[in-house]
């Protein structure tokens, strides 16, 4: 019954899986860190080792500090928000109510769309003047605000957006994990007096744990993955107020054409998410309780 | 230690889930420090009504009142009432004794007195050193410990269990079985009881009440039950095997029932225990002519399943150090004390006088 698979087969079967990790996975960080230490050839003289060189223009670009801080804000305004946010629609959508099925397919509906088409939708959204966010403030009396073209408001908008598509992806773990919390527990917690919110902190958000983990990891990594609705929208600007990390390499890589410079900054993206994900794991998971 | 335990009234108590009705109208009474077992098939309405008791659910007519008290309407943590949980629903996250002080943290005791409860339910429970782990590090009877332990801190005057044992293997099933017997009547702590396994039942609770399809088929104590069915439901349910019921045109009758027979037109069922019939009982009051069909060794006794000529089956429990041969035929026959009538049309006992 157990038939032993022909050996020639056997290493095919072993060996595309690992030509392709290695060609677009291990190769491309390899090469992204052996290139952060050479500088950029040109038509003339080849490139030529230049030790930490590289790095040092790292640490004196002032703009890579603007565009570092935007990112930190930037991960710390969504991710926290997302996830409150997605806890709050998954309680609404779990909870017995009528209509929840229509709720959950419109809570979800912004992540089946692709970025692209959010951030077209949102540019409508900010347009001054005409647009929705505009003529809402219009109802209130307010003076319309130029969301995308002003440096004050132009990250935070940003920020909107991507809360607005993440968050409906996250409820759907939420959901999960709820509708995994057994109802006796509940039961129990109801007759030992504790009312619904106690029920929710001491019971049912300590069993969430491993949902945040996994939700706060993927979170963080979409918080630097995602420049997509950057480029469509503001290209970083006004004055870099809405540049973040990824898009500062797409930048100085593709339209610079910095390769060198592009790959010591793709080297200090990915130790900054190793890191971070790291110490996610560590922090969470000393209190974290999987069953 | 615990307050002395309150009495429980069940009066019609109904529920419906839509149009089904789970509950069809159950009343009966717990004294004060009682023990009573609400047994039955799985979908009898055994766990709804123990739901309903507790509060967790509302009902859909019927009053429940705890020590004369009217509860129906009250708030479940308003109806100071433990509860064990068939699973034990422990809180996985807590340690043994977060688990177990929960509820005295949640009202606020002090937490002097929280630790002195602490450690007194501990040792009772035989929990002392096991108070720093996690459910999930616990056995399954420490686990049913821990869930013991957690409805006694809270020194409720009334404890509901639902099938607290179905989770364990059966050594360690009797070993709480009389664990929880001896708690119920050292603290004099009312209990109620649900439970599927008549074993369970009849071996704990003063009280009985069997039911069948959101009805009470029987109530009465364990003996009541087992020797005197009020009808088949209970006759066929209660023992194990549970008793024969043989039409009576299987069976030689005496002459008090046949003339009864003949002389009501009454259509009889003759209920009588597997344990009790013997072989060769062609003198006894009842006789029936049988076939051997199979025979199954259970160690103290000899199943041997039988067939009347008209083909119906049932169970002689046989002791002795042979067995009847498969293929042969027999008499087996009882005494007059030990048969059981019961109208085949309502099913209802009918007094053998």
């Amino acid at each position: 019954m157990n038939k032993r698979l022909p050996f020639g087969l056997a290493m095919v079967l072993l060996f595309v899986p690992c030509l392709l990790l290695v060609a677009f996975t291990h190769y491309p960080a390899l090469r992204a860190l052996l290139n952060s230490f050479w500088n950029n050839a040109s038509s003339r003289r080849p490139s030529k080792f230049v030790g930490v060189e590289n790095y040092q223009t790292l640490l004196e670009d002032d703009r890579l500090a603007q565009i570092m801080l935007n990112s930190t804000l930037y991960a710390l305004g969504t991710i926290p928000l997302a996830i409150g946010l997605a806890i709050g629609m998954a309680l609404l959508v779990n909870a017995r109510l009528p209509g929840t099925s229509l709720m959950r397919l419109s809570f979800f509906m912004p992540t089946m769309l692709p970025m692209i088409a959010v951030a077209n939708i949102w540019l409508f959204f900010y347009a001054p003047g005409i647009g929705l966010a505009s003529q809402i403030l219009g109802v209130f009396g307010l003076p319309p605000i130029n969301f995308l073209g002003s440096t004050e408001t132009s990250l935070v908008s940003m920020m909107f957006v991507a809360v607005w598509k993440e968050a409906g992806l996250f409820m759907i773990f939420y959901l999960a994990a709820l509708q995994a919390v057994p109802e006796n527990l509940k039961d129990a917690a109801r007759l030992e007096g504790a009312s619904a919110t106690r029920i929710f902190f001491n019971i049912v958000l300590p069993l969430l744990r491993p949902t945040t983990i996994f939700v706060a990891v993927n979170a963080l990594i979409n918080a630097f993955r995602l420049v997509d609705h950057v480029i469509v929208m503001t290209r970083g600007g006004p004055n870099n107020s809405s540049a973040l990390l990824l898009y500062y390499i797409y930048e100085v890589t593709f339209s610079q054409r910095d390769f060198a410079y592009g790959a010591t900054l793709t080297v200090l993206m990915v130790c900054l998410l190793g890191v971070l994900a790291a110490v996610q794991f560590w922090v969470l998971n000393r209190k974290a309780h999987y069953q | 230690m615990s307050a002395p335990g309150i009495s429980l009234e069940v009066r019609n108590l109904r529920k419906s889930w839509g149009a089904v009705d789970v509950l069809k109208g159950v009343d009966f009474d717990i004294h004060a420090g009682g023990f009573l077992t609400l047994l039955g098939p799985s979908g009898c309405g055994k766990s709804t009504a123990l739901k309903l008791i507790s509060g967790l659910e509302s009902v859909t007519a019927g009053q429940i009142l705890l020590d004369g008290q009217e509860v129906t309407g009250k708030a479940a943590s308003d109806r100071n009432i433990g509860m064990v949980f068939q699973n034990y629903a422990l809180f996985p996250h807590m340690s043994v004794a977060e688990n177990i002080t929960y509820g005295l943290k949640v009202r606020k005791v002090a937490k002097a007195t929280q630790q002195a409860s602490l450690k007194r339910v501990a040792e009772l429970m035989a929990l002392s050193p096991l108070l720093d782990r996690k459910p999930a590090q616990l056995s399954g009877g420490q686990q049913q410990r821990v869930a013991l332990a957690r409805v006694l801190v809270s020194e409720r005057p009334i404890v509901l269990m639902d099938e607290p044992l179905s989770n364990l293997d059966a050594k360690l099933r009797v070993e709480i079985r009389s664990e929880i017997r001896a708690l119920n009547k050292q603290l004099g702590i009312t209990v109620l009881y649900v439970t599927h396994d008549q074993s369970e039942a009849l071996s704990m609770s003063d009280t009985v009440v069997l039911m069948n399809k959101g009805q009470v088929a029987q109530i009465g104590t364990p003996k009541d039950l087992y020797d005197r069915p009020a009808n088949t439901f209970t006759a066929s349910f209660i023992g194990t095997p549970p008793m024969n019921l043989l039409a009576a045109k299987d069976v030689v009758l005496p002459d008090w029932v046949a003339s009864r027979v003949s002389a009501e037109q009454a259509d009889l069922l003759i209920g009588v225990r597997p344990e009790i019939m013997h072989i060769l009982g062609d003198n006894a009051d009842f006789s029936a002519r049988c076939t051997v069909a199979s025979v199954e060794y259970e160690g103290s006794v000899f199943l041997v399943h039988l067939r009347t000529q008209t083909g119906a089956a049932f169970i002689l429990a046989h002791h002795g150090p042979d067995a009847p041969i498969p293929g042969g035929e027999i008499v087996v026959g009882w005494g007059n004390e030990q048969a059981h009538l019961f109208s085949r049309e309502t099913g209802r006992r009918i007094s053998s006088s």
